[in-house]
């Protein structure tokens, strides 16, 4: 895309260095644990140490003992307000508090509020509990067996762990093309249950006026509009109205979809500053974190992929069991239970698709969220991606030269899939092609069977994701029926400068700096002339917040649409000015000319001033504007990634040795943040990929709650990534722009996935379940008897 | 138990309960907020502050430990209203993203660019390691402690 203003504007296309940098390289954010209120309690948690038991008695005598204990919550008393069960995004329900049971470890059982952050902890090793275990269920396999032992007994009628079945597509279809085809190969894939583990836990600081009768929550929320109305509708039977809510998001310290839902903790600080007119701090600790917060996918997944002799696609069929915990606490668009998992036949066209979900019920927490990924879509990309490269071998064609025959075509585009997505832009092909140039492909596949012939292990794996982004249009795509539009409000001052409020949240992405470069675009205002302003329910217009790599979809456009309000009005004054017909000015990003008379001409700065002091009569004072967008369609940012392994047969390491990652994002607002967002999303994906995993043992123990056994990448783990770009513009984004914060998150794992059975596939290896552990891959050697 | 402490040249004393951790010292009693805390074990590296010149883990050491120590916390790093290398570095080269893990990072940084003022980059990642970010993906982190070594380097 062309540059249309100079750096010191610092429009789209400019790396501009980052508004939010200075008071972050100061140590001067302010995060929510940094919030610190006159007279403010803390709050801390008893939780569960079994996965599934009977409460008989909870004894709080020697905990009130404490000094600086004010008071321990259990479920009996917030059930006195009917406030120890709360809706969950899903429209399901779990505890806040529990009154009968538990349902997996580290529940929250009771409130521990005190004086200070120590006695608090102190009130929670002190908080007696009798607990009788109940039989744990893990497996979601077992869990749908006849004579299960029933999860739900809160639930009156409810005879088994079924939560609900989904399924999408023409099932007869794919069933007469799976029986058609030459060859059909078939794999179960598990991906693994993940936790996004954000360097920030979260927390909040809730503070109920008792005299204003107004409750003020800074809070660690990825959707602060959304959660003032949830409170509203959860708590306005306690006298909590809408209008006396304030959600304040502050700095985020990452977010990555763990920050959506609505925690017990949150409610419980709430309930105790409603009950104390007192402020109270909630921060939960990393274990809790990991142990009790949403986790992300957990699905079991039974793929079929059907072709021609030739190699050329025809179907896919998935089976898929979800395990939700003990209750479906997704934070979904509400029509979609599996979130956009159909958008699993990719970057191929698949004439037939059928894809089945079963959500099932298990002893684990509730979830699950996404993991830097909009609504299970690395599950669906995981899933073509890995199917497609078994074809590929299956038929003994190279997996680029397979890909290249079974994309989607540029000129097919918008495309239609089989499963009923409009795709509205993508080259396919032009993405691996450049993908291939930059890694070398030809004599990488040349050293590999080099190496092979001397017994050594490489592996080439490539991963050409489809992306679907931007929730959504308002015709599908609501929570709790609150559509999923987005907002811009800005105001330009008298002396041309301009704040802009939005309905989203960064949590990290970069809004202050990309929002205000949208809005040097449109208005030729420089950026460091414009303040942009998010996460403040009293000030932002409303929204449905960051995720699933919307902002820039749906509050990027909305910043464009109400900037152009403000140039059209812009045009009238300036009009007005020169004395001129409005259709008789050219504008250029900052200023308005006669045509014909370049030299007569107003500048943005100047029509703000007038706005203000010299309007044109009958008109309003005032350049402001404010703009809802719904968008038309998502849209669907792609990229191919080629991954070189070498695997290690002493130990079974995997060490990736080069990564390269295309992605085309369309038009790019800022190069510097978007590498940077590739960067971050490529190592949250080599994470599942390698190392991170949350399991259970039979009796419901998580394995995996603390970061000594659940392992982020650290920088001597991570590779040097390789990034490049295509750029494809969306059609119906009013820039062009698709949104990239979790691209590589979701292409990533298949690429290194890939690359592993890739090495391995001559020894007879097909498959691999994520993450792809030294103890896995030893033993898989040692099977295949080439361990040294 | 009295703990006098030195932050960032400055002096400073409280009277703590024994078992108070330093980062909360820093924190909630100096209420100097820009150090961090990211986890309970030691590994995120998100509390890092200098003790004598040293790179620890705030999280794990008590505050009566640093009883008569200098500390040094990411407040410290401006001098004079100028920013220090490393925090130049950080922007020029996108060094961070929700800034969480960023004063624990420039610290350590710091601590280890005193002792290796120009260092390999596999000697930045293994320096770094104790450190976690789940933002940058660490390219660009490995590329701001060489801006800032070859600033340092350079004796500007």
């Amino acid at each position: 895309m062309a540059l249309r203003t100079t750096p010191e504007v610092g429009g789209m296309g400019h790396s501009i260095k980052r508004k939010e940098d200075p008071r972050f390289i100061r140590g001067r954010g302010t995060y929510v644990d940094d919030v610190v209120l006159p007279g403010m309690l803390y709050l801390d948690i008893v939780r569960s140490p079994f996965a599934h038991a009977k409460i008989l008695k909870i004894d709080t005598a020697k905990a009130l003992a404490v000094p600086g204990v004010l008071a321990v919550i259990t479920g009996q008393d917030l059930a006195k307000y009917n406030l120890h069960w709360m809706p969950t995004l899903m429209s399901d329900t779990q505890m806040v508090l529990p009154v009968e049971k538990v349902m997996y470890q580290a529940q929250e059982v009771a409130g521990v509020l005190a004086t200070s952050r120590y006695a608090a902890a102190d009130g929670v090793a002190a908080v007696e509990v009798e607990y009788e275990p109940l039989p744990v269920v893990v497996d979601p396999k077992k869990a749908l067996l006849p004579g299960a032992p029933v999860l739900r007994t809160d639930k009156k009628d409810k005879k088994d762990n079924h939560i609900w079945h989904w399924e999408w597509g023409d099932r007869a279809a794919t069933d007469r093309a799976m029986a058609a085809a030459d060859v059909v190969v078939k794999e179960d894939i598990y991906i693994p249950r993940i936790h996004v583990a954000s360097i920030e836990t979260c927390g909040c600081v809730a503070h109920f006026d008792k005299v204003m009768d107004q409750l003020t929550v800074w809070m660690t929320t990825q959707a602060p509009h959304a959660i003032r109305t949830v409170f509203a509708l959860v708590a306005g039977h306690v006298g909590l109205a809408e209008h006396k809510i304030r959600i304040i998001s502050p700095d985020i310290g990452g977010g990555f979809g763990g920050k959506v839902p609505v925690y017990p903790g949150y409610v419980i600080a709430v309930a105790a500053s409603v009950l104390t007119g007192k402020p109270v701090k909630w921060i939960e600790d990393r274990m809790e974190n990991l142990q009790a917060d949403s986790f992300a996918r957990d699905y079991h997944i039974t793929a079929e992929l059907a072709a021609t002799k030739d190699g050329t696609l025809t179907a896919l069929r998935i089976k898929t069991l979800a395990d939700h915990g003990y209750a479906d606490a997704a934070a979904n668009p509400s029509k979609f239970p599996a979130g956009l998992f159909h958008v699993c036949t990719g970057s191929y066209d698949l004439k037939a698709a059928h894809v089945e979900v079963d959500g099932v019920y298990t002893n684990k927490p509730p979830g699950g969220i996404a993991y830097r990924c909009s609504f299970r879509v690395t599950e669906a990309v995981h899933t073509i991606e890995r199917m497609t490269d078994i074809m590929a071998h299956q038929l003994g064609i190279d997996p680029a030269d397979f890909r290249m025959k079974n994309f989607i075509k540029p000129e097919q585009f918008p495309y239609k899939s089989a499963l009923g997505w409009e795709y509205d832009s993508g080259n396919y092909a032009g993405a691996l092609k450049l993908a291939m140039d930059k890694i070398g492909y030809a004599d990488l596949r040349r050293e590999q069977a080099e190496k092979r012939k001397r017994g050594e292990l490489m592996g080439i794996g490539i991963s050409s994701f489809t992306e679907i982004v931007g929730a959504g249009p308002s015709k599908h795509f609501d929570i709790l029926g609150l559509k999923m539009f987005d907002s811009c409000e800005i105001r330009v001052h008298p002396t041309g400068k301009a704040i802009a409020r939005f309905g989203t949240k960064s949590q990290g992405q970069g809004h202050e700096t990309t929002y205000a470069q949208i809005l040097a675009e449109e208005l030729g205002i420089p950026a460091k002339d414009i303040q942009v302003e998010e996460g403040d329910t009293d000030t932002a217009p409303y929204g449905l917040g960051t995720y699933a790599s919307r902002s820039t979809p749906v509050a990027g456009a909305a910043a464009a649409m109400a900037a152009r309000k403000i140039q059209d009005k812009a045009r009238k004054i300036a009009a007005y000015l020169l004395e001129v017909a409005p259709e008789d000015l050219v504008w250029e990003p900052g200023k308005f000319s006669v045509k014909g008379s370049p030299d007569r001409s107003k500048t943005i700065q100047d029509v703000a001033f007038a706005a203000y002091t010299n309007h044109p009569q009958g008109m309003e004072a005032g350049l402001e504007a404010v703009s809802y967008y719904d968008p038309p369609n998502l849209t669907y940012p792609f990229g191919s990634y080629i991954c070189v392994v070498d695997v290690d047969k002493g130990t079974g390491e995997v060490k990736v040795r080069r990564f390269v990652a295309i992605d085309d994002c369309g038009n790019i607002i800022n190069p510097m943040i978007v590498q940077g967002q590739v960067h971050g999303g490529l190592t949250m994906g080599l994470a599942p990929a390698l190392l991170e995993e949350i399991s259970y043992d039979e009796i419901g123990n998580i394995q995996g709650g603390s970061f000594i056994d659940y392992l982020l990448p650290t920088a001597v783990e991570t590779p040097k990534w390789e990034t490049g770009h295509t750029v494809t513009p969306s059609p119906h984004h009013p820039l062009g722009a698709k949104g990239v914060g979790e691209s590589a998150t979701v292409g990533a794992p298949a690429a290194i996935a890939n690359a592993v059975v890739d090495a391995l596939w001559h020894l007879g290896v097909r498959h691999i379940d994520i993450p792809i552990t030294p103890p896995k891959v030893w033993r898989l050697l040692r099977d295949k008897g080439v361990t040294e | 138990m009295l703990v006098k402490v030195a932050i960032n040249g400055e002096k400073h004393e409280a009277d703590v309960e024994p078992r108070l951790l330093l980062v909360h010292l820093i924190r909630e009693v100096f209420r100097l907020t820009g150090t961090h805390i990211g986890c309970d074990t030691t590994h995120c590296g998100a509390c890092t502050v200098l003790l004598d010149g040293r790179a620890v883990k705030s999280c794990t050491v008590f505050a009566v430990q640093a009883h008569g120590r200098e500390i040094m916390t990411v407040e410290g790093l401006e001098q004079d209203g100028k920013l220090h290398p490393l925090q130049e570095g950080f922007v020029a080269e996108h060094g961070l993203q929700c800034g969480y893990c960023t004063p624990g990072m420039l610290m350590t940084s710091y601590a280890f660019l005193k002792k290796h003022p120009a260092p390999t980059e596999d000697e930045i990642r293994r320096a770094i390691s104790g450190n976690l970010c789940r933002c940058t993906g660490y390219v660009n982190i490995v590329k701001s402690i060489q801006h800032a070594a070859a600033q340092l380097q350079g004796g500007t």
